[in-house]
């Protein structure tokens, strides 16, 4: 694979708006035009940028991230399944489709320690909602997942917001 | 929770417009006026209600790389090895959680080498190995928290 050529997608102006707009966008009647006048360019431009930037997947979506912890749902799993590798692309994607499943990824095992690839985040009021979610996720999928834990976190040790250098 | 709050928590989990006053297009689907949509959107985001409000980057497309990492560290050595993991600039998010594997942190780098680099230093300091699981495939989540 060459090197990242999504890097070359991206211009110095690009970077500056992201970097004006990673911690969250103004709370102004005119955003984009207040990012612009920070940065010195033209409120179409900012638009004209930043549309493009959703439509290539560079910005995956532009809207607000709940903190489910602080709205009442302090039971948050890790649900995660040890899923027959020719079957996990397509389980994957209906339990990425539950309702309740806030984050879903395939991952590496690490035999024998690990053996899960699934992981499908899942949050709930308390552990037996999680739980009950879990028997859904069972269900669907079946004798094609082999074994599947909970994992709860029991403390925040670190918890900072994700910036990616730009 | 007032009404407005609850209205906007369900529909900005997504497709915030890109417009001239993308504020008063949100109101307008929620029934409400511009000044208040952001005075409440600003009051969830100070009661901690909402934790971001804004665009999220994709790190990957941008060059960056971010993993999920586990460690399984015995008990009179957790505090330490936590201390040790916490001090790197490269970790975003770090939980305890009940399992084997009991110390589960995010790893956040600008390039695939710095993930490496940070997962050889951590080994290194903390002396006990990291099990790095980088996702393989992202399956989609619809966000659709309801409150």
């Amino acid at each position: 694979m060459n090197a990242p050529k999504e890097l070359k997608l991206l211009d110095e102006t690009d970077r500056r708006i992201i970097q004006a707009t990673q911690a969250g966008l103004p709370l102004t009647a005119r955003p984009y035009h207040t990012i612009a006048a920070q940065l010195g360019v033209e409120a179409a431009e900012v638009m004209h940028r930043m549309q493009r930037m959703l439509d290539l997947g560079i910005i995956r979506r532009i809207g607000a991230v709940p903190n489910h912890y602080a709205l009442g749902y302090r039971a948050n799993g890790m649900t995660v399944w040890d899923v027959a590798d020719d079957q996990i692309d397509e389980l994957g994607a209906r339990v990425g489709r539950l309702d309740f499943v806030t984050h879903c990824y395939q991952r590496p095992r690490h035999l024998p320690d690990w053996p899960y690839n699934l992981f499908a985040m899942v949050h709930g009021r308390t552990r037996e909602e999680v739980e009950e979610k879990a028997r859904v996720i069972a269900v669907l999928l079946g004798a094609a997942s082999r074994g599947d834990d909970i994992l709860y976190s029991t403390r925040i040790l670190k918890k900072t917001g994700l910036r990616i250098g730009a | 929770m007032d009404e407005l709050d609850r209205a906007l928590i369900n529909t900005l989990q997504g497709g915030f417009p890109i417009c001239e006053q993308p504020y008063a297009e949100v109101a307008a689907r929620v029934g409400s006026d511009e000044a208040a949509v952001i005075a409440h959107i600003d009051s969830l985001l100070q009661r901690g209600l909402l934790s971001r409000f804004g665009p999220m980057y994709h790190a990957e497309q941008m060059g960056g790389a971010l993993s999920l990492a586990a460690m399984q560290i015995p008990p009179d050595d957790y505090e330490r090895v936590a201390t040790v993991v916490n001090r790197q600039p490269e970790v975003a998010h770090n939980y305890e959680r009940n399992h084997r594997l009991n110390m589960w942190f995010v790893l956040a780098t600008e390039t695939p080498e710095g993930q490496r680099e940070a997962i050889a230093r951590i080994e290194a300091e903390a002396g006990h190995p990291v099990y790095n699981m980088p996702k393989i495939r992202e399956y989609f989540v619809e966000l659709k928290l309801q409150v």
